[in-house]
């Protein structure tokens, strides 16, 4: 049997790793898998409280939240896409023109 | 034993999330994303959400992952160069404000230990994960999972219209306003 | 030692190694003498007699082959990203390796290296993960034309997957359980199809499960790249596609990935829709009217199941001409989803209807 808090410790490190890659990192891309990242933390704290209280409500709201990060990556993606197309640049740092 | 099980599949999923953050190449960053992954997926699996685990295989490292590299692919990304006074400066906050998000997470668990309970029952064991999983998803939760399609819908729409690029884009300009 | 071996847990474990390593060890022989087989049955559709000199009947023509290769120059190209290089041969052969854990061979417990309640849902999880080694290989060898065939092919191995998934569906409303051992289980005896006449009860002479076969087996010729699917590793168009760059063992490990998944996917197609081990009945079956044979026999019948499968995978391959890309993608995404999507409301009308009344 796992303990609970063992996995919500893992959530809450993995969840900081992703906070530190969208901080640190400039590629939009490596930004866009932080955020995968972060997700995903969150996916395995709704898993282990399902486990824990035997509902399976958590585990269904799992299912539509990597429904909904799917088409939110495809969309990002094709957004980033377009941006490349237009400033043949992905660094996030390189796209200011809206800048005051 | 599921200890044990549990515990290399989190280290794995904290050394390849870690690895994710700090490589310079984004193909090797995707491919330890997708490591990270299949790690969670082993996690869910001792989590009694076997279908869960198989759908985070098939969805996000069969499916996004390769998504990613595609576009990786495609945009032909090298190695990123992140030199700079600045951009150091940043790097230095970034890491900050992340193991600062570490200190209170610790700080609040640490107040609100919560352990699991003595003696466990398996509930999963008798009609499986999958048919009891079918069976909320078709009756208390229909309405999202009917709007989940609209939403895919929708999304596939935009990422049509999105990336179809400029020229021609501007020549259907007028088509795509009238039919859209 | 003996208090270690009187936990289940432990005993279970060392037999399913056994048993893994049994099905590896198997596999591997069966792959190469696939590809002699392969050659022969060319030769013959081609009115020649394929390899003859190496042994009788040129049977040792495997051997002297994995000899030569083990014996060439591996060349790593200079700009190439080392590791990638490395790895992507490796993810060819893991996900159709993994795959033969679930599949049953033979009656349970004995012949299932293991059973898990989502055997389905591993299998399309594996063929996800194959994408991958295309993908890398096509690319770590930082060459055009590799490139482009890993591209291509990765484009239409995941388009295809769609539809292969989508067509085990009417399966798994027929069978009520996504377990490979529950839907063989329930493939056994007989079964009245109309009056007079008894079939066995295996999914394709069930009316509803013969579109959703086709488009299976159309669906796994895409998945393992076998003609006429092929474009992407298409030999006098792209070179030779993603594996332009690669010599030697990383070579022959992904013509070998090929060759698994190919076993692979037939193990599956006979698992869903031929009745895996089920004999047909009569004499030497083991279930039904006059059956109660051994418990070997069940995998004598899954092997010969194969081996017809299989013949029919080279037979198709050396009769059809190649499909263009765009005609391959189009007929992918505007023909077979369709299709199988059509095929989920039919099954699951006439088995509610079924049910009913």
């Amino acid at each position: 049997m796992i303990p609970l808090s063992w996995l919500i410790a893992l959530s809450a490190v993995v969840f900081a790793i992703g906070v530190v890659g969208v901080l640190v990192r400039r590629n939009a891309l490596v930004i866009f898998m932080s955020i995968e990242l972060m997700l995903n933390a969150a996916n395995l704290a709704f898993v282990a409280f399902a486990n824990q209280m035997k509902s399976l409500d958590g585990q269904v709201f799992v299912f539509f939240v990597m429904t909904v990060a799917a088409a939110e990556v495809a969309i990002g993606l094709a957004i980033i896409v377009h941006l490349f197309r237009l400033r043949e640049t992905v660094f996030v740092d390189e796209i200011h023109l809206l800048k005051g | 034993m599921l200890a044990a099980l549990f515990v290399g599949f989190a280290a794995l999923l904290v050394v390849t999330s870690l690895m994710v953050v700090l490589h310079k190449n984004p193909v090797t960053s995707a491919l330890f994303l997708v490591l990270a992954f299949c790690s969670l997926a082993g996690i869910y699996l001792l989590l009694r959400a076997e279908f869960l685990g198989m759908v985070q295989i098939v969805v996000y490292a069969g499916a996004i992952m390769v998504l990613f590299l595609f576009v990786i692919m495609y945009l032909n990304l090298q190695h990123d160069v992140e030199t700079g006074l600045q951009i150091a400066v940043r790097r230095g906050i970034g890491w900050f404000v992340g193991v600062l998000m570490l200190l209170t997470g610790a700080a609040l668990l640490k107040r609100g230990w919560a352990l699991g309970p003595a003696n466990e029952v398996l509930p999963g064991a008798e009609q499986g994960n999958v048919a009891a999983i079918g069976r909320v998803l078709y009756s208390r939760y229909l309405f999202p999972f009917e709007i989940t399609s609209i939403l895919l819908l929708v999304a596939m729409i935009g990422v049509i219209v999105i990336a179809r690029g400029r020229s021609r884009a501007h020549a259907a300009g007028g088509g795509a306003g009238g039919g859209a | 030692m003996a208090a270690l071996w009187s936990i289940p847990a432990v005993q279970a474990a060392t037999w399913a190694f056994v048993k893994a390593m049994i099905i590896l060890n198997g596999m591997l022989g069966v792959v190469s003498y696939l590809i002699y087989a392969e050659r022969k049955i060319c030769g013959h559709i081609q009115a020649r007699t394929g390899p003859n000199r190496v042994g009788p009947l040129g049977l040792l023509q495997p051997i002297a082959d994995v000899l030569k290769l083990l014996f060439k120059e591996e060349f790593v190209p200079a700009s190439a990203n080392k590791v990638i290089f490395f790895i992507a041969p490796i993810l060819a052969v893991f996900p159709a390796i993994v795959t033969f854990a679930v599949i049953p061979m033979g009656p349970p417990p004995m012949f299932v290296v293991t059973d898990i309640n989502v055997g389905l849902l591993l299998f399309l999880a594996m063929s996800s993960l194959g994408v991958y080694a295309i993908t890398l290989g096509g690319w770590a060898s930082n060459n055009k034309y590799a490139l482009l065939g890993g591209l291509r092919s990765s484009a239409q191995m995941i388009s295809y997957e769609l539809a292969m998934g989508l067509s085990t569906i009417p399966v798994l409303l027929k069978s009520g359980t996504l377990s490979l051992v529950g839907i063989v289980d329930r493939q056994a005896g007989w079964y009245q199809v109309i009056g007079p006449l008894w079939l066995p009860n295996w999914g394709i002479f069930h009316w509803y499960l013969v579109l959703p076969f086709v488009i299976f087996l159309i669906t796994a010729f895409a998945e393992t790249n076998r003609a006429p699917f092929d474009l992407p590793e298409a030999e006098g168009e792209l070179v030779a596609g993603f594996h332009t760059e690669y010599s030697s063992m990383k070579w022959a490990l992904f013509f070998l990935g090929e060759y698994m998944n190919m076993i692979v996917i037939s193990s599956i197609a006979v698992t869903l829709f031929f009745g895996g081990w089920h004999g047909p009945g009569l004499f030497f079956g083991t279930n039904g009217w006059l059956s109660e044979g051994p418990p070997w026999m069940g995998l004598v019948w899954y092997l010969v199941k194969l081996g017809a499968l299989m013949f029919f995978f080279i037979w198709v391959r050396w009769t059809f001409p190649r499909l263009r890309y765009d005609q391959l993608m189009g007929f992918g995404w505007k023909v077979l989803l369709p299709a199988s999507i059509v095929n989920v409301l039919i099954a699951a009308l006439w088995l509610y209807a079924r049910e009913v009344m």
